[in-house]
């Protein structure tokens, strides 16, 4: 899309989708017009230039296309009526507007499957084809997916303010997937932020606060987690001074004022998690005491299984690898094969010198990984303990450090 | 051009493969042999001819239809007898069958322990394609 920035075409989707849907238009030919619209700026505006208003511009060409859709439609006649010509909207409008949409395109009615491209193309505006490429789908599916999301939601009564619970989850989902895939594709983990970031200006919750702090604080150290081989390197063996300290400064911030409200929720008890291992100069200067502490409260606020596996490997580091593998086995009923169980199991023998017991459970960790990066890092530990013992540098130093076990 | 299915499998093909499980080699071992399969992703995609390239999990499961009002029949893995398991794929689109067994050689050619090629067998695979309208 030369001479027209992407960006704010991006940005201009939102706001004249969000104008069109307050102002009564059906979000669904909203969505269909404002797309059709966005073509035509892109094919128009290098040659024009671009318009001095571009959103009303925007508004104005969807707000034509709606009308043709809707001549066809003879129903759907008597709605055009509401969509009538507007004031620019201001700041505080579009913030309203913002949330409308997420609260639309992320309804409880629908299944995340559903939710996470509406997002993207209504909120985010991602074409179908940028989404589809970033989740390595046929376009069409991605299509029919956001078609059949769209009917979805026009049968809903949208109860303002809707629930923030489901957006949150909604946009976890979108930045995990960019995060584990830790490849060059549309990069779903900056989109993720961005639509948060949206989130949190319309809307300044704790929690919502929580999330974006916990997507900063991971994002940041996105230049160390993968080597020139694209293989895994896990938080310990990172090269910390490739981490993004502003980056890290703006979680801090974030979090901390959401902290200070006193309202804690699982994303800021996570995201304070990730504050403490990026605070670490180096990995033996982890406050594991810290850390352990507030696993214990997200297990208290969530009860999650997952948190306790977290939890047993921050017990490793404080009271010694056997007290963490009690721990483990404390757990294990409620996550019987997960592969996170057999690798942190087999992280803290490595530990504790049993390499053989070690090797064998990274091996079966590596058996059910979700990912090839994940189970060739397992590979690699497997061969690793075998060979050398548990003398990985990092764990070694603070088995030295720590003798307590 | 036609498209070809190169399977790799976990248990071996027409022989049992006959170099240890990847989790008995070296870690440099393991690195060597994963950089040489993203290599090769790479290099087809820069001829042309990649398609797409999947690695499967060892586990799973055989499932079937179980009758009416019943539930599905399943079959829960891991089947380490299964000669047929499928570990992965790359799905090429070239100029011809030679060439598709030339690329299955080189695939099979990745490093293995002491760096030297693992010589395992590859199951090509011609993909059905629609009849060709102009004849």
């Amino acid at each position: 899309v030369t001479g027209v920035p992407e960006d704010l075409l991006r940005d201009l989707a939102r706001q004249v989708l969000g104008a069109l849907v307050r102002r009564g238009a059906e979000f669904g030919s909203a969505e269909d017009a404002v797309q059709e619209a966005l073509l035509d700026a892109t094919v128009r505006w290098p040659q024009t230039g671009t318009p001095d208003e571009p959103a009303a511009w925007l508004t104005t060409v969807a707000r034509r296309k709606l009308v043709d859709a809707q001549r066809t439609d003879a129903a759907r006649r008597q709605r055009e009526q509401v969509v009538a010509a507007h004031p620019p909207t201001g700041p505080t409008e579009q913030d309203d507007d913002t949330l409308l949409l997420l609260f639309l395109c992320c309804h409880p009615a629908l299944s995340p499957t559903a939710a996470v491209p509406l997002t993207l193309r209504a909120v985010g505006g991602l074409t179908t084809r940028e989404i589809a490429a970033a989740y390595l789908l046929p376009e069409a599916t991605i299509a029919q997916r956001i078609s059949r999301a769209k009917r979805i939601v026009a049968e809903q009564e949208l109860n303002r303010p809707g629930d923030v619970t489901v957006v949150l989850r909604v946009l976890y989902l979108i930045f995990n997937e960019g995060y584990t895939a830790g490849t060059v594709r549309v990069d779903l983990a900056a989109e993720a932020i961005r639509l948060t970031r949206l989130l949190h200006e319309a809307y300044p919750q704790p929690e919502v606060g929580g999330l974006l702090a916990l997507m900063l604080l991971h994002h940041a150290r996105r230049a160390a987690r993968f080597d020139d081989n694209a293989m895994l390197v896990p938080l310990d063996e990172q090269d910390r001074p490739k981490w993004d300290r502003t980056m890290i400064a703006e979680g801090v911030q974030v979090l901390t004022a959401a902290l200070t409200r006193e309202q804690h929720g699982e994303y800021q008890v996570q995201a304070a998690v990730a504050a403490l291992h990026d605070d670490a100069a180096s990995a033996d200067e982890t406050d594991w005491p810290q850390i352990l502490a507030w696993y214990d409260e997200l297990i208290e606020l969530t009860g999650n299984p997952l948190a306790e596996l977290s939890r047993a490997v921050a017990i490793g580091e404080v009271d010694g690898p056997l007290a963490g593998l009690r721990a483990v086995d404390d757990v294990e009923q409620r996550l019987s094969d997960y592969h996170r169980l057999h690798a942190v199991r087999a992280h803290l023998h490595a530990r504790a010198g049993n390499t053989a017991r070690a090797a064998e459970l990274f091996a079966l960790a590596a058996r059910s990984a979700p990912s090839t990066a994940e189970r060739d890092h397992l590979l690699k530990r497997a061969a690793h303990v075998r060979l050398n013992g548990g003398a990985i540098d990092t764990v070694s130093r603070r088995v030295g450090i720590r003798p307590s076990c | 051009m036609p498209k070809f299915l190169l399977l790799k499998h976990y248990s071996g093909g027409p022989e049992p493969h006959d170099f240890p499980p990847i989790n008995e080699w070296s870690p440099d071992e393991v690195t060597a042999h994963i950089k040489f399969q993203l290599d090769t992703g790479r290099m087809l995609t820069e001829r042309g001819e990649f398609v797409d390239a999947q690695a499967v999990s060892q586990d799973g499961a055989w499932v079937r239809y179980g009758g009416p009002d019943a539930a599905p029949v399943v079959l829960d893995g891991p089947f380490p007898e299964t000669k047929e398991l499928v570990a992965g794929w790359f799905l090429i689109d070239v100029e011809s069958e030679q060439r598709a067994h030339e690329v299955a050689a080189y695939v099979s050619s990745a490093p293995g322990p002491g760096g030297r090629p693992i010589h395992e067998w590859i199951e090509v695979r011609p993909v059905m394609t629609a009849p060709a309208t102009i004849e």
